[in-house]
């Protein structure tokens, strides 16, 4: 029952033959190797296997691939530069030291992703809130909050000065 | 993977419905967080799926020449919270719909799900129901309107035949114009939440802003579907904002219309309790967003702020209770002063 | 120290961020088979039979295993060292599958199948037929006359183990002390108060899944990738379970996606491997839900705490008496050693006048099994010692920080029992801190007679936690280091990174002793129990003091050998350098030495005259100043200067290692391997102070303010070390307001083994949580440090249920206090 679907995942277009029961979490991880996408729970509770499609944060374990076709899909994989380079929010988590266990990590880093690309201001509640969909147990989100205040307000400099 | 037997992604809901008349075992799936989930538990385990997960004018939030607001069954609960016009004329429903899960879920979730799932919990349910909204079911035989608050037949049930599209909800000028709301949902947690309760309150002030001229009252979690209130509603109808006790009419005469049940997530009394106190105060919270100053808008009214009533606390420290509790005085005199909060 | 006390960044923290760090589901190799476990649906009884039909029929069944094919094997699972005495052996009361059903969702049966759809169809499909009893879900049921015992082979009741401890004596009772403070005192003078303290039933919630996958090799080794903390435990373990010798045992253990104790112990690793070997060794993976995980591996044990306490009116704490009894459900895992450990500190926090009592009962009850969490049955103790300090203080008006100042554990003190000693005591001053930073006495004085629905309050805990397990289990942990050709080295532990930091103190702490510098030591996260050296694994607060101790004595040793290596090049009696492209380096480098030390032969030099310093062969500092006095007595001033790293840099390590690896004369490949038993602990402290305010009609409690304050000696890693209590704090406040898995008592059924429903703290209900240390050098740490993995998560529940007491004169005993507990205790004291 392999059907073929076509996603542009991380910038890349992409042709697959992906099993119509797959969620994205299973053909990202299973198909693509694009292993930072983690399973947490299975059922949207954790946001481990938070990913873009189209831009905006979803549960990759909940979500059928099939529903992916024709749409773009970002991981954490795809925010590296082409020498290596990390992206700011990636280098934010590392200086921050908001990293320990590093499973609940890249999906806070594509809902990083999403909040910074809206170029807007987040008080630290505001910010509380638009991570509340991931569960961390290692960092009390100290530190995830402090690396994304930092990132959001860099951003803000320089998006609020092109504004 | 999930254990489904196919597949089918509907290119309209004519398609849809058309799928799910030829498969009687065919569940349909919009944005997925219930349906798969199910799935994944074992139930409906081997089942089709007709998606309508891409159907984009199911997605459409507009309003029509009457100002009748039509809301797409598909529209994800961040399409909602954040479309202009539920901002500008509906904002409790963004709100509301804000309160869902976490960011991703509110990506995913669509409010077409969140109503056909029949959950009292469901957190734009009541908010709909305060509004007095119509859902739209399109069949077979072409589409039909109910009112939401005819559409739940009991826990989990719905009047949604299974070959039927909830296409949207329509919810007629009259339902908003004027009205001003706040919705509660009270959790055990900040996100990641089923309501405990949930709370809407709508109200509309006279052209002074002193008195109600109108107001509506919903809850979720009050019973084994969501219930509107309108015998509290009508109690306070007319009375003055200044005038503290609509709290306690609203609220006592809320606790009449509702039927919570115990369950290991909350007891009965909690949720009365809860019914009691988030009535009252998303009232205020309602009067105040009707750009009210603070200071014209009656508080709420609590046991313990006047003098007198503040030996409750004292009390506690009494000899009495101790004793009750397992502490022994060998002096036979009275307690001793208890801690800092007795003086 | 240079390296030690840095604040330098994670070493896996790049790979974590870009997801290349790879984690045991992340190994899987393509074609893989999926396994799931049948669980009972009873919570106690026995399996008669199955029926497996429908199930085999699902396509894609490779294998279906049922508790009746497992051997005959019973094992333990706790991640303790194994004792060679009997009576310290842990209880082996498993097996791979059980017969016996002893709680619902016991493993029962499991499938092995193509894909995973297959093999949850097939779960779904078997049929079971059982003998049903009564299920026995708590305490009280266990312990009723007449409760079936759950492991009749082993016990005759449901006791696993009772223990009694007393301070003041072995003779000491609490009877006799209130008899005796009577005379002292006079009747009138003293009190008693009686109390029971409830804590729940909490989950670990790591976010990766202790998944595995296993496969068994041509020479019939079993090789088993997985999620745990204890790779050589497990190793023995499963080696007990199948009934084959330890060595056939492989386990390897990636990044681990957290443990917080879970995964110290051994779980399903025992059944993937039997299930492998059921299929000709193909590599089987076994798919372990968040809902197993939750109600069918371990948790943190709800304990019930019955306290007296004995005092004099003006707040002078004279005596206290524990009686704990642990639920400890299905299988003994840990055993005893949990609730024996709340009676310890119990007893050693605070110094009661006349003496100590503590009763410990653990009990097997049809619920899901306890084991180790982060502090190990001290959040507990904790809960219990500080809620009742707080109702004595609220009874005698004393100032609860005036309180802990004057009864709490001195300085100085020795456990009687294990002779354990508080060698550098920062407890009172942490006390003093939390108090200036939290504004205590102002808070104290603003929040007095408060009205109102809503109110504010301040309240404090404090703890004190032992570093490692020993002298009650073997302590004992092996580091070996590797010279590569450019002077860079191979750390390999077998302390294992579960996410707190281990593998970046480690790789500090090398650099620290060996002078290697810390981007040049490329530490192995990875343990493999074939190549990496012996370890009991991540547990206790053990790692940094008894592995960094392992990783101290290494370094030594292997800074020796690199120094012998270096005083062979430089002594000029081998011809062997003159021949090689370093000829000219090395021969500057003695003369330099030479030149600075005022040596006249070669062979003067010696290796005390060398050291290592930034990846180079340097001159000893201590022989240059001792040169200096003989040479230059009248200028210091240009000391610091003069021998410098530069004035003193003799070569580069690389030019040592690539000679010694391909010198014809001498080939040495430089190693060091060591293995430390460690024979000592020591005591950590600390103290959490949190300002909150309640809305009584809600029950809904807001943390203001929190702040933990720790004595846990010298911090390696500042930074690292402040991200771990955050996370410590965030897991006490989801034990005081807002975790517990619960259990239906009729059925033992659980109602909220998942992530929804069991509420461990979102982004949303976290408070700004503030860090604050007292560092005093630890002569008993490898470098000044003490115990702080686990400290944190001790004490902020109940530093915010004494600031709901303070806040309202509502004393509450059971956590969590979630609002429905709170609103019907303000309904109580009429206060709502």
């Amino acid at each position: 029952m392999l059907k073929i679907i076509h996603m542009t995942v991380n910038g890349k277009e992409t042709e697959l033959a992906v099993d119509e029961r797959e969620s994205l979490l299973d053909t990202l991880r299973n198909r693509l190797g694009l292993t930072s996408v983690k399973k947490g729970c299975e059922v949207g509770e954790c946001g481990a296997c938070t990913v873009l499609v189209n831009g905006e944060a979803i549960d990759s374990c909940i979500y059928l691939s099939m529903w992916a076709d024709g749409k773009s899909v970002m991981t954490v994989e795809g925010l590296k530069g082409p020498d290596g380079e990390l992206s700011p929010i990636q280098r934010a988590f590392i200086e921050e030291a908001a990293v320990q266990c590093g499973f609940c990590t890249p999906g806070l880093i594509m809902t990083a992703v999403e909040i910074v690309g809206t170029g807007k201001k987040y008080s630290r509640e505001e910010l509380k809130k638009l991570i509340a969909g991931h569960l961390c147990r290692c960092t009390g989100y100290e530190n995830i909050l402090n690396a994304m205040e930092r990132i959001v307000e860099e951003t803000y400099k320089v998006c609020g000065e092109k504004a | 993977m999930f254990d489904i037997r196919s597949f089918y992604e509907a290119k309209s809901v004519e398609d849809a419905v058309r799928a799910l008349s030829e498969d009687e075992n065919a569940l349909l799936i919009s944005g997925g967080t219930d349906v798969l989930i199910r799935l994944r538990e074992g139930k409906d385990a081997g089942a089709s799926l007709v998606s309508i997960h891409n159907i984009s004018e199911l997605k459409e939030i507009r309003e029509d020449e009457n100002g009748t607001l039509i809301i797409g069954a598909g529209a994800s609960f961040s399409d909602i919270t954040n479309n202009p016009i539920v901002k500008k004329n509906i904002n409790v429903l963004g709100e509301a719909a804000d309160t869902v899960g976490g960011p991703q879920i509110r990506n995913m979730g669509t409010i077409g799900g969140n109503i056909c799932n029949g959950a009292t919990s469901a957190d734009t349910a009541s908010t709909l129901w305060s509004f007095n909204a119509t859902v739209v079911l399109c069949g077979k035989d072409g589409a039909r309107e109910i009112p939401v608050t005819e559409f739940y037949v009991g826990p989990g049930r719905t009047v949604r035949k299974h070959d039927e599209v909830c296409t949207a909800f329509k919810i007629e000028k009259k339902e908003y114009e004027g009205f001003y709301g706040h919705y509660i949902k009270y959790g055990k947690r900040s996100a990641m939440e089923i309501a405990t309760l949930g709370c809407v309150v709508r109200v509309k002030l006279s052209a002074d802003k002193k008195k109600i001229e109108d107001i509506r009252l919903a809850f979720g979690v009050a019973g084994p579907t969501p219930v509107r209130c309108r015998k509290a509603e009508e109690a306070v109808k007319g009375m003055d904002i200044s005038d503290a006790s609509i709290y306690e009419k609203l609220s006592e005469t809320a606790l009449t219309e509702v039927n919570p049940r115990s369950s290991w997530r909350a007891s009965k009394e909690f949720r009365l309790q809860l019914i009691s106190e988030l009535s009252k105060r998303a009232l205020r919270e309602a009067i105040l967003k009707s750009g009210v100053l603070e200071s014209e808008v009656a508080e709420i009214r609590y046991k313990n702020e006047s003098d007198n009533e503040s030996k409750a606390n004292a009390e506690l420290f009494s000899r009495d209770v101790y004793a009750a509790e397992g502490v022994y005085f060998n002096d036979g005199s009275a307690a001793f002063p208890g801690g800092e909060n007795n003086a | 120290m240079k390296v030690v006390g840095k604040e330098l960044t994670r070493v896996d923290a790049y790979g974590k961020v870009t997801g290349e760090a790879r984690y045991t589901a992340d190994l899987e190799p393509k074609g893989i088979l999926h396994a799931r476990v049948l669980h009972s649906e009873i919570a106690n009884g026995v399996v008669k039979s199955f029926d497996l039909t429908e199930a085999l029929k699902v396509p894609g069944v490779t294998k279906i295993v049922t508790c009746f094919d497992v051997p005959d094997c019973q094992f333990p699972t706790a991640g303790h060292p194994w004792s060679v005495e009997k009576a310290h052996q842990d209880i082996c009361d498993r097996k791979i599958l059980n017969r016996r059903v002893r709680f619902y969702g016991d493993d029962i049966a499991a499938v092995v199948a193509e894909d995973e759809v297959a093999a949850a169809r097939a779960v779904r499909l078997i049929k079971v037929e059982y003998e049903e009893y009564e299920p026995i879900v708590t305490v009280e049921k266990a312990l009723a006359e007449g409760a079936t015992p759950l492991h009749e082979d082993l016990r005759k009741d449901n006791i696993i183990v009772k223990s009694h401890m007393t301070m003041g004596g072995a003779d000491f009772s609490f009877e006799k002390a209130y008899d005796e403070a009577v005379e002292k005192y006079g009747e009138e003078n003293v009190n008693v108060i009686e109390r029971t303290y409830n804590t729940p039933r909490i989950s670990h919630c790591h976010l990766e899944l202790p998944v595995s996958w296993a496969y068994v090799d041509q020479n019939g080794k079993i090789t088993i990738t997985c999620s745990t903390q204890i790779p050589h435990i497990v190793k023995l373990c499963t080696a007990m379970a199948l009934g084959v010798p330890a060595g056939r045992i492989r386990i390897v253990k990636p990044y681990i996606g957290g443990g917080f104790g879970n995964k110290q112990d051994v779980l399903y690793e025992p059944l993937n491997a039997f299930l492998s070997m059921q299929v000709g060794g193909r590599p089987v993976r076994l798919e372990i839900s968040r809902e197993e995980t939750i109600s069918c591996t371990r948790t943190r044990h709800a304990i019930e705490g019955r306290c007296r306490a004995l005092f004099t009116r003006d707040g002078r704490l004279l005596a206290r008496k524990l009686e704990a009894y642990a639920n400890n459900g299905a299988y003994a895992s840990h055993g005893h050693a949990i609730c024996a450990n709340c009676g310890t500190v119990f007893k050693d926090l605070y110094a009661d006048e006349l003496g100590c009592e503590v009763d410990c009962a653990t009990v097997y009850t049809s619920s899901p099994t306890a084991g180790a969490m982060r502090a190990y049955g001290i959040p507990q103790s904790i809960w219990f010692t500080e809620c009742l300090a707080d109702d004595i203080c609220q009874i005698t008006g004393k100032d609860p920080c005036d309180f802990r100042l004057e009864s709490c554990m001195k300085e100085g003190f020795v456990d009687p029992g294990t002779k354990i000693p508080f060698l550098t005591y920062g407890l009172k001053k942490c006390i003093e801190e939390g108090r200036k930073q939290i504004k205590w006495d102002e808070k104290r004085a603003a929040y007095k007679n408060q009205k109102g629905h809503i109110r504010r309050g301040v309240g404090m805990a404090i703890f004190c936690y032992k570093t490692g397990v020993h002298p009650i289990s073997l302590e004992t942990a092996s580091c070996r280091m590797v010279l590569n050709q450019d002077g860079s080295m191979q750390l390999i532990m077998g302390a294992t990174e579960i996410g707190q930091g281990a593998d970046t103190v480690f790789t500090q702490m090398a650099a620290e002793t060996t002078g290697i510098s810390f981007d040049k030591i490329y530490v192995v996260s990875t343990q493999d129990t074939d190549v990496t050296p012996f370890d009991t694994g991540a547990y206790a607060s053990r790692q940094t003091y008894v592995s960094g101790k392992a990783c101290k004595k290494c370094g030594e040793l292997f800074r020796e050998r690199i120094l012998e290596y270096a005083e062979y090049m430089l002594v000029n009696e081998i011809p062997d350098i003159s021949k090689t492209i370093y000829a000219e380096i090395v021969k500057e480098a003695k003369e330099k030495l030479k030149a600075k030390l005022g040596l006249s032969e070669d062979k003067d030099i010696s290796r005390s005259m060398l050291d290592i310093e930034n990846d180079c062969i340097v001159i000893n500092k201590d022989a240059v100043d001792h040169g200096a006095v003989n040479n230059d007595t009248t200028n210091t001033s240009g000391h610091d200067e003069a021998f410098g790293f530069e004035e003193r840099k003799l070569f580069e390590l690389s030019v040592l290692a690539d000679t010694s690896f391909y010198s014809l004369d001498r080939s040495q490949h430089i190693t060091a391997e060591v293995t430390n038993h460690c024979k000592e602990n020591t005591f950590a402290s600390g103290c959490c102070f949190a300002d909150i305010e309640v809305d009584m009609p809600l029950g809904k409690v807001t943390v203001k303010e929190v702040i933990n304050v720790h004595d846990s000696g010298i911090l390696i890693n500042p930074k690292l070390a402040e991200a771990q209590v955050h996370g410590g704090m965030s897991m006490s406040l989801g034990f005081g307001l807002s975790e517990e898995l619960l259990i239906d008592e009729k059925t033992g059924k659980p109602y909220n083994n998942n992530l929804l429903d069991y509420k461990i703290p979102t982004a949303a209900d976290t408070p700004d949580l503030k860090v604050s240390f007292i560092q005093l050098d630890d002569p008993s740490g490898p470098y000044g440090n003490k115990a702080l993995g686990e400290p944190p998560a001790i004490p902020v529940a109940p530093a915010i249920r004494n600031a709901i007491l303070n806040a309202t004169g509502v004393a509450m005993n059971e956590a969590p206090m979630t609002a429905e507990r709170l609103v019907k205790a303000f309904k109580d004291a009429e206060l709502i």
